[in-house]
């Protein structure tokens, strides 16, 4: 395999962990206020994620830098075509990082409802644009010969584009609702096991037309291939599964069904990596916006070293907070008199 | 203005912003981990007490830090794809190591150390808080070998068909000299930072009588990592300078405005007027030899003036103006020492109340002064990258492309001027929130330790 092809793969597989890690933290944090039932409650959900989210959202960052690496030419097309809608992306991480933090370092009502409301707000727009920045690379976005965007802000509003977003917000979704069914206790773990069985025949239709929307946006006919097939598959088990209340399997589908839908979009654009509307000349491809060889040999080497380290300690990570959060934890503390000597 | 304008103050302004985070998680983490390991070898509860009071000023810090950075990474390719795409090959290599190498690192483990106090074995434990440590300082590392890669390009040949650089050997990238003493400089200025903070906020509690026992061992361990700290930065920043006037000889020249060559050379303390319209400005208490000093390291060393400079860069890269805004690199270069001065001197007298077994708590003036103090190294900090950054203007690359050639094509006036808006005012909320939220918490009370026959207790962990 080529130098190029395997850095096409491992940015998709940096996408695609990104979403499975970040999705359910996306998940939660979207969910946690309806889930939560009171503050005690909400405080478990967040607490569920608490030490894994940031770890999550350094895959987004290694995707970025990745491509910038590996694909200047991509990197640079797209980030500064996609520019207004990144500006929205940013401001929206931006206030869903800090939520986690300033939310229970006051002890206020309002304050704290003010951050619920940014980790809500901010945890639907990543996904949502995320999922149609990745679409657009496949849908198409006006591209001309020197490799530059020639759209507007509107242009990247493509409908198949929008549809990604809101499967992957959807996706997310089951998949947080999930995460929480499975790391949490009492009402916070009923109620999101009883939203999420709500929200999973939903995410089903989606990535079923997902599934053959893809096939027909990269031209390759109605017929899903195996990796959308298996997206649906995945979804599918995951809705019965939760039905079944068994959700730990639940968990293992909707991730199945998240990494295979991400990585549907990177396989169906192999090889190329943005796709013009303008001309088919005028795609970029893992050729024509790749760095020098050497480049390459020298970020595989140190990707080779270090990815598997990096698996190694998040997944410690996973291990040490693999114990289900208890809401009566966050529970407002007894008056000290009370409190047994 | 031009888009041009727009692109500079909006990476200007978040690179600024980011920085003011940057050093005192750094820094912090640093100390904290120091605290930590105090008291896992003591078992004395005020260090346990001091590890989660600080660690909790870290975190609040860390939150901002870590989104504003993702706003440096993605702002290359938003509003710099041409340079993005041009340079790519070498410069976009460190970032990705940072990432894999650091960023995951410093966010994996610190995850672990803020919830896994009643989780981890106590050994382990502190371990996690010396791998965040080592993450922040890494993170360092590759982002400044990136950098010293726009002030001095090495370690690339240009790619005949594309005209493009390309890297041929990492070694040199991260060998760069500029790279070197840069990091070793901002690792100084980063522990610098962090132990001004928490002197100036131990000061403050020792001033209130909250808990002085315990905030005496804080601000004792603040001066004695500041004030090698301060020294060593100011040593190291002068070897940096001697570096920069080798490879950037307008940004020293611009440094002390010295439009003509000379030998020697002094160095003035302030001057009236200057800039880049008027060339002769009031030089106002020229010290003898100390820009030769600066510069070249010898007492009699010839700086070359900007006009020499000029002319030399316009044979060798075509007509243009090469001079940097001098106006900027005169009084960045005073801010940053006088700040550092500043901070020696504040580090000198605390060295010396311990020096003579003074109570610390009972030196009211010097307290006043620490507290106070905090606000010179962020001075000193900003003023330092504005007098390398600007300095480097009017390239993108030393030598390799101009920061005029580095814009987005694609990318409109409007857009950028959008961004600008939304994240000045999202910045300005943040910092708002921010700085009330540390000051609110320096200022709090210092939680309950464990009882000293207690001392095998799990201590909670530090939820959301």
């Amino acid at each position: 395999m080529t130098l190029v092809s395997t850095w096409f793969i491992l940015i998709a597989v940096l996408w695609t962990g990104f979403f499975i890690l970040e999705g359910f933290d996306l998940g939660v944090g979207m969910l946690h206020g309806v889930v939560g039932g009171d503050e005690a409650g909400r405080r478990a959900a967040i607490n569920t994620i608490g030490p894994l989210w940031d770890g999550n959202e350094v895959w987004l960052v290694v995707a970025g830098a990745g491509m910038f690496a590996a694909f200047p030419g991509w990197y640079a097309t797209m980030f500064s075509g996609l520019y207004l809608a990144l500006v929205v992306l940013l401001a929206a991480l931006i206030v869903r990082g800090v939520s986690f933090e300033f939310r229970g370092k006051v002890d206020g009502q309002r304050w704290r409802q003010t951050w619920d409301w940014l980790l809500t707000g901010g945890s639907l727009f990543v996904p949502l644009l995320l999922g149609v920045g990745l679409g657009d690379l496949l849908a198409g976005l006006p591209i001309d010969s020197s490799q530059e965007y020639t759209g507007s802000f509107l242009d990247l509003l493509t409908p198949y584009g929008l549809f990604v977003g809101v499967t992957f917000v959807l996706l997310c979704l089951m998949h947080g609702g999930t995460f929480l069914a499975l790391k949490t206790t009492d009402h916070v773990r009923t109620r999101s096991l009883h939203l999420t069985r709500r929200i999973a025949p939903v995410t089903c239709v989606a990535v079923l037309v997902f599934a053959v929307w893809t096939q027909v946006t990269a031209g390759r006919g109605v017929l899903p291939n195996l990796l959308e097939v298996t997206a649906v598959l995945a979804v599918v088990a995951g809705a019965w599964l939760l039905a079944e209340g068994r959700e730990g399997w639940a968990f293992a589908a909707s991730t199945v069904a998240i990494a295979a839908s991400v990585s549907s979009i990177f396989t169906e654009l192999y090889p190329r990596v943005m796709v013009s509307s303008t001309s088919s000349a005028f795609d970029l491809t893992v050729h024509n916006t790749a760095s020098g060889t050497y480049a390459l040999k020298v970020m595989t080497v140190v990707a080779v070293i270090l990815l598997p380290v990096v698996l190694a300690y998040q997944a410690w990570t996973y291990h040490v907070f693999r114990a289900r959060v208890r809401p009566e934890d966050f529970a407002p503390a007894v008056p000290a008199a009370a409190e047994p000597s | 203005m031009s888009q041009l304008d727009l692109a500079r103050l909006q990476f200007a302004m978040t690179s600024i912003y980011h920085f003011l985070f940057v050093p005192v998680t750094i820094g912090l983490a640093f100390l904290t981990a120091l605290l930590q390991t105090a008291w896992h070898r003591s078992n004395r509860p005020e260090y346990l007490r001091l590890t989660r009071f600080f660690g909790t000023l870290l975190l609040i810090n860390v939150a901002v830090g870590v989104v504003t950075g993702l706003v440096q990474e993605f702002q290359f390719g938003m509003d710099w794809s041409t340079y993005s795409r041009t340079v790519g090959d070498v410069f976009g290599a460190p970032l990705a190591m940072e990432g894999l190498a650091a960023f995951f690192l410093e966010s994996t483990f610190l995850g672990l150390w803020v919830f896994g106090w009643d989780k981890l074995p106590r050994r382990v434990h502190l371990a996690t808080i010396w791998a965040v440590a080592a993450g922040a300082s890494l993170s360092a590392a590759f982002i400044m070998a990136a950098n010293s890669w726009m002030q001095h390009p090495v370690g690339y040949t240009i790619n005949t068909s594309t005209g493009r650089p390309q890297l041929n050997d990492i070694w040199a990238v991260l060998t760069n000299p500029v790279f070197l003493w840069g990091y070793v400089h901002v690792l100084l200025a980063s522990l610098v930072t962090a132990a001004v903070v928490m002197l100036g906020v131990s000061a403050w509690q020792l001033r209130r009588g909250n808990a002085p026992e315990v905030f005496k061992s804080s601000a004792r361990l603040a001066l004695i990592v500041l004030t090698p700290s301060i020294v060593l930065a100011m040593f190291v920043g002068s070897e940096l300078g001697v570096v920069e006037a080798r490879y950037q000889p307008m940004k020293i020249a611009a440094a002390e405005a010295q439009w003509t060559t000379c030998q020697p050379c002094s160095f003035s303390l302030f001057q009236v007027g200057g800039g880049n319209d008027d060339k002769t400005p009031t030089k106002v208490i020229a010290i003898p030899h100390l820009l030769s000093l600066l510069a070249t390291n010898s007492w009699n060393g010839q700086v070359t003036g900007l006009n020499e400079v000029q002319s030399s860069y316009e044979q060798q890269y075509g007509p243009g103006n090469y001079v940097p805004n001098v106006f900027v690199q005169y009084w960045a270069m005073r801010v940053m020492a006088y700040a550092a001065v500043g901070i020696m001197g504040v580090a000198a007298w605390g060295i010396w109340l311990l020096w003579r077994k003074k109570r610390l708590a009972g030196a009211t003036l010097f307290l006043r002064l620490a507290v106070w103090a905090v606000i010179l190294p962020f001075l000193m900090n900003t003023a330092g990258w504005l007098l390398t950054e600007s300095g480097r203007q009017p390239w993108i690359v030393q030598g390799v492309q101009l920061t005029k050639n580095g814009v987005s094509p694609s990318v409109s006036t409007t857009s950028v001027a959008i961004s600008l808006v939304a994240f000045l005012l999202l910045y300005g909320a943040l910092a708002v929130v921010d700085v009330v939220l540390m000051m609110r918490y320096a200022r709090r009370e210092l939680a309950a330790g464990p009882a000293a026959e207690d001392a095998e207790a799990v201590v909670p962990a530090m939820t959301y």
